[in-house]
């Protein structure tokens, strides 16, 4: 919206967003799905429409979906095989008080 | 659609009370007439309230019903749902208005009542609210005007002495805050987008212009109520919405029409139930399964 029209090229498609959404219930904002909008603020808006509306949150994060480095399948193996006999990484050796929430 | 007992358990069964086995599918849901006292105030006039009520639920059911008619055509399917999600919220509010005028005037008409049994002379909304559809431009510029008007009344009648109406502005008020945001940041990108899309806008905005100046024409009702302090005197809202459209057109870089204001039919406009060609059209829709089931139909 600079009001320069002509430095706008036509986009076939608006870019894919995805959304993350924090419930009333919820410490941290959960990945909910994915949208189309033409630019950042109206992301934030269809993600209100359109995963909200049944009264699930409280705070909206959305993200260009180019935008995330995701690890790739084919990188399953070394990525997250090697940390599958370490139990020993798990803070398991001392006890939780009963008045600590959320661990 | 009527506030009945199943509907009541409905609420019910998905309240912050009882949110532990629903919280899926969202919680928290709140009934905006709770706690709120439903009697009409002694010191006002049950059929004018009744015909005020009705004035501002058909504004919201008609524009409702013609944002509704967006569904399966918004040119975006995000934009669809938000299109839908703003008729809902004005459907919403027409549920409570109408069914609060049935019970203002003693008849015990329910909102169904209300909004399938009566002909159009009996309908009060607004010429601007039953305007047919165009294309996407028309319904943002006549969404902007609309939710601008709307949200100025509202904004005002959170004050009003009869409770209920009171209770159904103040949740009004920040469904249509929203509507007002969506509209403008539509007229906007599109009046300051290409030499094609701004185009449109402005012949949108040409469109639903003439329909204005009626938005402020107050009926005697009105000023009756407004004088009660229970209603809102429209012509008393027109600087603070030429304000708000004339920041919007700016950032959009259009101009606000020239166009001579659609005349009455002999003083009469939309709040005396004297509408255009459009509305016989929308109601034979609107009314026709419920006039068909004269027993009523269940959904």
């Amino acid at each position: 919206m600079s009001g320069d029209a002509a430095a706008v090229s036509p986009r076939s498609q608006w870019p894919l967003y995805e959304v993350f959404v924090r419930g009333k219930r919820g410490l941290n904002h959960v990945h909910v799905g994915s949208l189309h909008a033409p630019d950042d603020e109206m992301a934030l808006r269809h993600a209100r429409d359109l995963y909200t509306r049944r009264n699930e949150g409280v705070s909206i994060w959305v993200v260009r979906a180019e935008y995330i480095t995701a690890s790739s399948p084919d990188e399953k193996d070394p990525f997250f095989a090697p940390s599958g006999d370490k139990v020993y990484r798990h803070p398991t050796f001392y006890e939780i008080p009963d008045n600590v929430p959320h661990m | 659609m009527s506030f009945d007992s199943d509907y009541a358990g409905a609420y019910e069964a998905i309240t912050e009370e009882h949110d532990d086995t629903r919280w899926a599918f969202g919680t928290g849901f709140s009934d905006p007439l709770a706690g709120v006292d439903t009697t009409v105030p002694p010191d006002v006039d049950g059929a004018d309230l009744a015909a005020y009520c009705q004035m501002l639920g058909d504004d919201a059911l008609i524009m409702s019903h013609r944002l509704q008619e967006w569904c399966t055509r918004a040119p975006e399917l995000e934009d669809e749902v938000a299109v839908a999600n703003i008729g809902l919220d004005l459907l919403g509010q027409a549920r409570f208005l109408l069914a609060r005028a049935g019970t203002a005037d003693g008849t015990g008409r329910g909102e169904d009542d209300l909004a399938f049994l009566r002909g159009e002379l009996e309908f009060r909304n607004v010429r601007l609210a039953e305007l047919v559809n165009g294309d996407f431009a028309h319904t943002m510029a006549r969404l902007l005007v609309f939710t601008t008007w709307r949200l100025a009344l509202l904004a005002h009648l959170v004050d009003s002495n009869d409770p209920v109406l009171a209770a159904i502005a103040d949740k009004g008020v920040k469904e249509l805050t929203y509507h007002r945001d969506y509209a403008a940041r539509w007229v906007i990108r599109l009046g300051d987008g290409t030499a094609y899309s701004r185009e449109r806008m402005q012949a949108g905005l040409a469109a639903v212009w003439p329909y204005l100046d009626e938005l402020f024409r107050p009926h005697e009702v009105e000023l009756r109520l407004a004088a009660a302090g229970v209603a809102v005197d429209p012509s008393t809202v027109r600087e603070e919405f030429d304000a708000v459209l004339a920041e919007v057109l700016a950032a959009a870089t259009l101009d606000a029409p020239e166009v001579a204001p659609l005349p009455g039919v002999a003083g009469r406009y939309g709040r005396h139930g004297v509408h255009t060609e459009a509305m016989g059209y929308l109601l034979a829709e609107l009314q026709s399964v419920r006039r068909v089931h004269h027993e009523g139909a269940r959904w």
